[in-house]
């Protein structure tokens, strides 16, 4: 599935993110493909706020339609 | 000096100097410690090629330099390629590192280690953690990354003497063998561990340097790093509660739509009162009034008079209405200076307390609709305050097309902080009917107008994806002193726009072409609007100023109506002379003559619409039909513009599966 499916205080596996420069990026702030990272907050129609320990970090929607979780 | 072809800004370091770099994610207390560290001999100058200004002063023989804020070295923006070349030409870096988002921070700690450098890590906000119930053990941190560890609080001063005394205990930190062996390779070519580094991890620019092409390495890389960090950070760091607190709740509900538009609205609501009130009232009414028009006008005018009579066309162009010495002086520190300031101050409280990041997040679905990305939100608030100062602001969106369409929406449709004054003066009385209709046009024009280039622009709009930091109390020095160097940069960048803007306008007037233009403008003001022919003299004077041409409607005699349509129209009109200069300045030639053309036709395209709607509809009453019924005509055409967007991806979708 994909991660704007995931719903608030669900956790999930990150797959695979397509984007070369998003997933360098994600990497940066610690939310690598193969991490297990916590729904924080879904904003309806809008951004995914996720968090992994300490980190929170907000991804567009679309974005988050492209990346691959499970 | 080997490493001298790859820095693009030359700072001068004596010959047994050093040359000491500041390195860290954004937010981490850096600024303090480049204040401590180099005192009040500071020099501030451009980086070629970028917008950004690199700090850097001198401590006996060596030369501290800071860089901005980031959380890698790479090509990805500005920010970055700053950073990484000046990382490259240091000696030694001292890295702040923020204690609470170790997992985070370490990432770039790691990277720097990588180059090779001499590192020393000064673990910073220690307190913080401790409150949050993270605990570090400082020595296994500093064994494992192999540089020295100092745990500091850098706003109390805690721990800076103690990293200025260890500077020269800095030392090349432990790396991957893994990645070790590969850079040898690598080494042997270019002379650099750290430009083997970025080579290895792909970096188009630092290749290209050396004639070679970038590596693709950089995932692999990039994930042993992530792992070794994590690795690190498991280690060292002992969580004893989750830090549930009132912050952390606050944080949330400021991102729930349900909570945060309220907190949004109440935040944009006390804004509203500190700056459009106290600041564009009271202040302003001292420094433009009292100030600049009661003592500096009178003075230079007096002082130039002696020399040139003020008829003269010298005269005029000096000291006349819009003179060189008048106008740009008074505009820019009387008016705007006080509204920058002011804009700028709630920015950076925003900023340091962690709150704009969760703005961002919570308008980035109603942005998205017009392509761009939360982001977006930062120039569009400060247009309120000055349209200029927006326009410049939007260089740090991700794409020149988000570029594109935040320029041209805050020229057609922000009313700077300057004109909204005059025109809430002008329509309150009018009734909320009235208000209502001002506010429907401009915005639905914003909203179709930002549809409408969203799906006709070619190119893809960047997405949010951005770090949420902890909530935090802002210390007033710091978004004090930001505000001060933002202003400052502001003002210096700008002024000379006004002052050439002045040139032109005073130049037109003594050559009588703004009197022509006044002419020509007429029979549209007349004929299409139902104006008076007196209120293209006012358009064509919120050219001059934007606030210049409203003020000049309210001496005109008109109904509410003429006067709605009036401000409808001068509103989307184009912006005043020193937004066009910025326009001309960020844009090319031709974008920017296509801006401003468009924004003339769509200002009395709409205000003419509005015109004969209220011929329709002439009550207050009917004013609310006409919004109603702009409304309406808006909705149509997004739902149109949709419609055509999803066809035509719907067709190059096809035409990739025929291939």
């Amino acid at each position: 599935m994909t991660l704007d499916t995931v719903k608030r205080g669900q956790s999930c596996r990150i797959v695979s993110i397509p984007d070369n420069g998003v997933r360098a990026q994600a990497i940066r702030f610690g939310i690598s493909e193969g991490e297990i990272v916590v729904c924080d907050e879904v904003i309806p129609a809008g951004p995914i706020v996720l968090r992994k320990r300490r980190q929170q970090i907000a991804l567009g929607r679309k974005l988050a339609a492209s990346i691959i979780v499970e | 000096m080997g490493h001298c072809h790859n820095i693009g800004m030359h700072i001068e370091v004596p010959q047994d100097g050093k040359k000491i770099v500041l390195v860290g994610n954004p937010n981490t207390g850096k600024s303090v410690f480049f204040n401590y560290l180099t005192g009040m001999y500071v020099d501030v100058s451009n980086y070629p090629g970028t917008t950004l200004e690199i700090s850097h002063g001198r401590v006996g023989n060596d030369v501290i330099v800071d860089t901005p804020g980031v959380y890698g070295i790479s090509s990805f923006n500005d920010e970055e390629r700053v950073a990484r070349d000046i990382i490259l030409a240091a000696d030694i870096v001292i890295n702040v590192v923020n204690a609470v988002q170790l997992e985070r921070d370490l990432f770039l700690t790691q990277q720097v280690i990588d180059t090779g450098v001499p590192v020393i890590v000064a673990l910073n906000m220690i307190d913080e953690a401790e409150r949050q119930g993270v605990e570090i053990n400082v020595d296994l941190l500093s064994e494992l990354l192999g540089v020295p560890v100092i745990p500091t609080v850098a706003i109390k001063k805690k721990g800076l003497d103690q990293v200025k005394n260890s500077i020269n205990k800095a030392r090349p930190g432990r790396m991957d063998p893994e990645l070790k062996e590969k850079l040898n390779t690598m080494l042997n070519r270019v002379g650099s561990q750290g430009e083997a580094l970025l080579i290895l991890e792909g970096d188009p620019a630092v290749s290209e340097r050396h004639g070679l092409e970038p590596e693709n390495l950089r995932e692999e890389i990039y994930k042993r790093r992530r792992e070794r960090v994590n690795s690190t950070v498991r280690q060292v760091v002992k969580e004893t509660n989750n830090g549930n607190n009132f912050a952390d709740t606050l944080g949330r509900l400021m991102i729930r739509p349900a909570t945060g538009i309220p907190i949004l609205i109440l935040a944009l609501y006390v804004m509203y009162k500190v700056i459009g009130v106290f600041v564009a009232g009271t202040i302003v009414g001292i420094t433009e009034e009292t100030i600049m028009q009661g003592i500096y006008e009178p003075a230079v005018k007096d002082f130039v008079g002696k020399f040139i009579p003020e008829e003269s066309v010298m005269g005029s162009i000096l000291i006349g209405e819009f003179g060189l010495l008048t106008m740009p002086f008074t505009y820019s520190l009387g008016l705007l200076l006080p509204l920058v300031v002011g804009f700028y101050f709630f920015l950076s409280l925003f900023e340091d307390s962690g709150y704009l990041p969760r703005i961002a997040t919570l308008v980035d679905r109603v942005l998205s609709g017009i392509g761009l990305n939360g982001r977006a939100i930062i120039p569009l608030i400060l247009g309120f305050g000055c349209v200029t100062m927006a326009t410049i602001v939007t260089r740090l969106l991700g794409s020149e097309r988000e570029r594109r369409i935040a320029i041209f929406l805050l020229g057609l449709t922000i009313p700077c902080s300057a004109q909204l004054g005059v025109i809430l003066g002008l329509l309150a009385p009018l009734g909320w009917q009235y208000v209502l209709l001002y506010v429907i046009t401009v915005s639905s024009v914003f909203v179709v107008v930002g549809a409408i280039m969203h799906s006709t622009l070619s190119g893809k709009s960047t997405d949010l994806l951005i770090d949420i930091p902890p909530l935090r109390l802002p210390r007033l020095d710091n978004v004090v002193k930001k505000t001060a160097v933002k202003s400052y940069r502001f003002i210096s960048e700008a002024f000379p726009l006004f002052a050439l803007g002045a040139l032109i306008i005073s130049t037109f007037q003594v050559t009588g072409i703004l009197r022509i233009l006044q002419n020509l403008l007429a029979p549209l003001t007349v004929g299409w609007l139902n104006l008076p022919a007196e209120a293209s003299t006012a358009f064509i004077m919120g050219i001059v100023r934007r606030d210049f041409g409203a003020a000049g409607l309210a001496e005109l005699p008109m109904g509410a109506a003429e006067t709605v349509v009036a401000l409808i129209t001068i509103t989307l009109f184009v912006p005043c002379i020193a937004s066009i200069m910025v326009l001309f300045k960020e844009r090319s030639i031709s974008e920017a003559f296509m801006m401003w053309g468009g924004s003339w036709i769509i200002a009395f395209l709409v205000g003419g619409t509005a015109a004969h709607l209220l011929k329709v509809f002439d009550t207050a009453s009917g004013a609310v039909q006409a919004a109603a019924a702009i409304t309406a005509a808006a909705a149509v055409i997004l739902v149109f513009s949709r419609v055509t967007a999803r066809n035509k991806l719907k067709k190059s979708s096809a035409a990739v599966a025929n291939d």
